[in-house]
This record gives structure tokens, C-alpha cells and sequence, in this order.
């Protein structure tokens, strides 16, 4: 496994640089709604040396890609430049970047010496000639080149936005492949751009939905291996896998971490009736938290622990619902038109995101956690299973096309409803959940 | 709806006793035999092979939208299968609920569990021990008809008994 090391670039000095006719710091305020995109530019990383040209070109094409990805960044072209940056530590020729309109500029030195690979980097706020920030290296192993762009990505957006990140983080989903009435699904994981896809299931037994733990080592997933949907905890980093012992029912499925991964929340059938059920993942004990004859399921924690949000039709149509997270009295929130389901909590606590079917339609939406401001972000054929990234800025979700020929894929959309966008996997894929932010 | 399904099975309590397990003849439907009055043993026309079961008593019910409730028809076919599993002793049954693409997958998984487990109800109901009958949903993951129209969809929510096991081979 690659070691990620951080530290403060020490050996750089700041530049004493006049204060220009900018009102205030570089700072995208985008609580606010961005229409506009910031225009940044990055030129190529200075390799110091031949082994580190592709790399430095590669670091470089990466950061750019995160940034504009988000929607927030634009970036401006090196045909536009006016600038050539072919030493780390010269001075910035701050006028050549203004006349191009760079509001922001990312500059950088790539090392290579062996395995290891090292980079340095700057963020300017070109129009009033300040370093934002103070320049950082990480260093690593050539393999983990992708990783290092994307800390920096996670830097350059961070500084300027004030806001936590979220490029160096995984995604797990379920690999698809053939037609609608043979599907083949196999569990992956992948960088959170697409990247980097590693396959830790076959596709001999449907697998579905799969979790990742708060911390990103394990995952949670169900599986018909022994013939029955059952629920399973895989360690990411040995690919092992065992199957969790629940009470005596038909099927297992639906499980999700609580908070501080020492316990897990599902959905049990028996006899027909789907309850939520806990698990203590320590002495694999569970513990029944609902108890209707209504169909109970895709439970999702709030952040602290203390409640858990979930769907049951309970009402006659589906419909989510908050309840302590012991169980107990559970209260509705969602009241409009339709079909309400997979509810998720965001990371910030503040919305829950979900999946809505109105008019043979499907929508991904976030709430308040009393119901309220309910606003849909997309709308096709079939949307489903929205998962937050971990800054609770971005959600990724399942689209599947109709007719014999559909084809499911992951997409991803701003909580503004802007900037949707397809994530480039090798094939189908669905049923995604975002991990965190990597250490 | 499965609190429906149960008193539908509950107020469904009389056995019918009418069929003799031995006689073949006592099933109903047609094609006992083959068309020159030969009986292949095994084939759709042998009324005690699985092929017989799966084509001629019918091995599926189907289902309204979002809706777990037997209706009618789906009454008669269960009847049928009932009878059919106690002329024939050796046989065990899983049944396999379904839901159409127009559902999320985890809803969708415990809306077939309810199907599966609404039909299996109605045939212990008519007699069938229940440890013959064992149940699995595939929610939406294991549709027969994959275009996106109501016509597809109909046949895609449905419960289907599908016999494992035989001493018969």
C-alpha cells in the first residue's frame, strides 16, 4: 500500500507582493449559487528532470480536470498563456496571468527520483498578487501519481472555496455488464473520478448496494451467493469478505455503518414483512428496531448517531421517516407528490438526499430533515440511489436508460442541480456510495 | 397489503380434499397424454413431470402495481399448483418473488419478498406443508421481459413456484 506523506514545504519563503485593486482575498463564495466559473490556469508542473516530464504532465491534466469537474472552475487554456513557468521558484509574472483573466494560478515542480515520486505546488490569487495558502509538497510512490494530483486539486479547491474537498476519495459500486435479463454484476471500487477501477467480487452471485464504512477499509454489500440475499463485510484492503450471521428469515439486505463503524442498521424479511434491524458488529448481536407489518428499509444514520432516517410504506406508498436510532416512535417527512425513497443523510447533517417516483418519472431531491425546501436535481426515465460525496457538496446517483436495450451508469450532480454529469466507468455501473476523504 | 394477502389466505382455510393423491386424471387440464395417446415420461405431457407443472398448471401468478394481493386468476393457478404438489409428494417448491423496473432496488427486493411469500401462504393454505415451500426475492434484478412498457412490466411482477426436488430425478 502506498504511504501518503504530508508536510509543510519548508524551504519556501512567501513573496512580499502588493496588495492590488481587489476588494477582498480569493474566495468563491458558493453557498451563494455560482453562475459564473472561476477562470483558473495551470501551467504544466516543472518536471526536474526526464523521468519526471509525463508525470508532471500528467499531475498537471488531472488537477485541471478535478477543478473544472466541479463546475465552480474554468479553466483557461496554455494556448492563451502569456507566461511560460519554467522554474517553481521564479517570480510569478502576475500582469501576464491578469491579462488573461486568471483568477486563480496553480504552479508546481514534479520530482522523481526512483520510485518516489514528489510534488510541489503554489495556489496565487493572481489579481492581488498573494500566495493563498502556503506552499505544500507530498510526496509518495510513482503509482500513487493520481493520489498526489488529486491532494493538490483538494488544496487548490479548499483555499480558494473555504470548503472541505473531495477528490482524493474512492466510490464503490456494482459493475454491470449485458442485457437487462442477464445481468452480470460484479462488486468495484474506483477513484472517485473513475480512475483506478479494481473488481472485488466476480459476477458468478448478484451482488447489490454496496457501503463504505466512515473510514473507507470496509464495505458493506448483499449478495445471493448462497442463494439468498444475504449481507456481507468486506475488508477493502485484503478483499476478504464474510457473511453476516442475522436472525432466522428469509433474506438479509440493505445494511449501512453507523457512524462510528461499530455497528450496522438492515432490513430483515420474515414471513413475507421487511423490519429494520441493529447489528453490534462486535459480538454480532442484533436488535430489532421497527416492528409493523409495512415494508421497512434503506435506513441511513444521521452524522452524530442519534437518529436514523428510513423508508416503509407503512402510509399505503412509500415514504421516509425519521426515528430515534435506538427505534421507537418514527415521524414523517416527506409529504409531497409520489413515491419517496433511499433516503441518505449528508455528511453535514443538514439534507437528505433521496429518490423520488412522480408521473413515471424519477427524480434525485434533497429535503431539510423535517421535510422542508424539498427540491429535485434531476429528472429521467430512472434515477435512483443518490450517495453524498464527503464534502455533502456533489451527489452521485444510478441512471438507467429504458427498453431491452437500457444500460444503467453513474452520474454525478451539484446539490444546486447543476453540473450533471455522467462518471466515466469501463462499464455499467450502479448503485454507487462515495467514501471519505483519504488520509 | 401483505395484512390483505393474509386474510385473503386466511378466509381461504377449507381444503379441498377432492383429489385422490395417486390419480393423475384428478389434476384437470388437458394433456395428460400425448397426442397419439403415448406418455412420455418427463415430457409436458407426463402430468407429474415439471415441465407439466411449469405449462400447463402454470408456475407463475402475477401481480398489480406495487400490490402483493392474489387476484382471482391468481387464486385459480395457486389452486392448481396446490393440487399438484400434493398428488405429488416428492416435490419441493421454491417460490421467487419479483418486482418490475419501476421501483428502487432495496423496496423492490422486500416487494418480492412479499409476493413470493403472499403466494406461498395461499398454497399452505390449501393444504401444502409449508416446509416444502421455501421463498427468495430477486426485487427487480430478474426480469423475463426487458422492454419498458406496461406489457413487459405485467409479466415481470409475478411469483413463481419453481420445484427443486425430486426422488423422482
Amino acid at each position: 500500500m502506498m504511504k501518503l506523506l504530508t508536510s509543510l514545504f519548508v524551504g519556501l519563503t512567501l513573496l512580499a507582493a502588493p496588495v492590488h485593486a481587489q476588494s477582498g482575498p480569493l474566495r468563491l463564495e458558493i453557498d451563494e449559487g455560482i453562475i459564473e466559473p472561476l477562470p483558473f490556469a495551470v501551467p504544466n508542473f516543472v518536471p526536474d528532470g526526464p523521468a519526471a516530464a509525463q508525470y508532471a504532465q500528467d499531475i498537471s491534466r488531472v488537477i485541471v480536470s478535478d477543478l473544472t469537474g466541479t463546475g465552480l472552475f474554468r479553466e483557461i487554456s496554455a494556448d492563451a498563456f502569456i507566461s511560460r513557468v519554467s522554474s517553481f521558484d521564479a517570480p510569478v509574472q502576475f500582469p501576464d496571468w491578469k491579462a488573461i483573466n486568471a483568477q486563480a494560478l496553480v504552479t508546481g515542480a514534479v520530482n522523481v527520483s526512483g520510485k518516489r515520486l514528489t510534488v510541489r505546488f503554489r495556489v496565487w490569487d493572481v489579481f492581488s498578487g498573494q500566495e493563498l495558502g502556503n506552499g505544500l509538497q507530498f510526496a509518495g510512490t510513482t503509482d500513487g501519481w493520481r493520489r498526489m494530483a488529486h491532494k493538490v486539486a483538494d488544496q487548490v479547491y479548499s483555499r480558494i472555496t473555504g470548503e472541505g474537498a473531495y477528490f482524493d476519495s474512492r466510490v464503490a459500486f456494482v459493475s454491470e455488464s449485458g442485457p437487462k435479463d442477464q445481468r452480470r454484476k460484479r462488486l468495484a471500487i474506483m477513484d472517485y473520478d473513475g480512475a483506478n477501477v479494481q473488481y472485488l467480487t466476480d459476477s458468478a452471485a448478484i451482488v447489490l448496494a454496496p457501503r463504505f464504512s466512515p473510514s473507507g477499509d470496509r464495505l458493506l454489500y448483499t449478495s445471493y451467493e448462497t442463494g439468498q440475499p444475504r449481507i456481507y463485510l468486506l475488508d477493502v484492503g485484503r478483499v476478504q469478505r464474510q457473511e453476516l450471521p442475522t436472525e432466522a428469515g428469509t433474506m438479509s439486505f440493505s445494511p449501512r455503518f453507523s457512524p462510528d463503524g461499530r455497528s450496522i442498521v438492515y432490513s430483515l424479511s420474515q414471513g413475507g414483512n421487511t423490519d429494520l434491524w441493529k447489528m453490534d458488529l462486535a459480538t454480532r448481536q442484533s436488535v430489532r428496531l421497527t416492528n409493523t407489518p409495512a415494508i421497512e428499509t434503506a435506513p441511513s444514520y444521521s452524522p452524530d448517531g442519534s437518529q436514523i432516517v428510513f423508508e416503509s410504506d407503512r402510509s399505503g406508498s412509500p415514504q421516509l421517516y425519521i426515528m430515534p436510532a435506538t427505534g421507537g416512535e418514527a415521524t414523517r417527512i416527506s409529504f409531497g407528490q409520489g413515491r419517496y425513497g433511499t433516503p441518505v443523510w449528508s455528511p453535514r447533517g443538514d439534507l437528505i438526499a433521496f429518490t423520488k417516483q412522480n408521473k413515471g418519472r424519477f427524480h434525485i431531491g434533497v429535503m431539510r430533515t423535517n421535510g422542508d425546501e424539498e427540491r429535485l436535481l434531476t429528472a429521467s426515465f430512472l434515477d435512483e440511489g443518490p450517495t453524498w460525496s464527503p464534502n455533502g457538496r456533489v451527489i452521485m446517483f444510478t441512471r438507467e436508460t429504458q427498453g431491452a436495450s437500457g444500460r444503467s451508469a453513474l452520474y454525478s450532480v451539484d446539490i444546486s442541480g447543476r453540473n450533471l454529469r455522467p462518471v466515466r466507468t469501463p462499464d455499467g455501473g450502479s448503485d454507487p456510495s462515495w467514501g471519505p476523504l483519504q488520509n | 397489503m401483505n395484512l390483505l394477502s393474509k386474510i385473503a389466505a386466511a378466509g381461504a382455510l377449507t381444503l379441498i380434499a377432492a383429489c385422490s393423491n395417486n390419480d393423475p386424471s384428478a389434476l384437470g387440464g388437458a394433456g395428460g397424454a400425448g397426442a397419439n395417446g403415448t406418455l412420455v415420461p418427463g415430457s409436458p405431457s407426463d402430468p407429474r413431470s415439471p415441465a407439466y407443472f411449469q405449462q400447463t398448471v402454470g408456475d407463475r401468478v402475477l401481480f398489480a402495481v406495487n400490490q402483493s394481493t392474489l387476484s382471482p386468476q391468481a387464486q385459480t393457478v395457486l389452486q392448481g399448483q396446490a393440487d399438484w404438489l400434493l398428488a405429488n409428494p416428492d416435490f419441493v417448491a421454491t417460490i421467487e418473488g419479483h418486482a418490475d423496473e419501476q421501483g428502487t432496488r432495496e423496496y423492490n427486493l422486500a416487494l418480492g419478498a412479499r409476493r413470493a411469500n403472499a403466494a406461498r401462504e395461499y398454497l399452505i393454505s390449501r393444504g401444502v406443508a409449508g416446509n416444502r415451500l421455501t421463498t427468495v426475492s430477486y426485487g427487480k434484478e430478474r426480469p423475463i421481459e426487458i422492454c419498458s412498457t406496461e406489457e413487459c412490466y405485467s409479466k415481470n411482477r409475478r411469483a413463481v413456484t419453481v420445484l427443486t426436488g425430486s426422488t423422482l430425478g
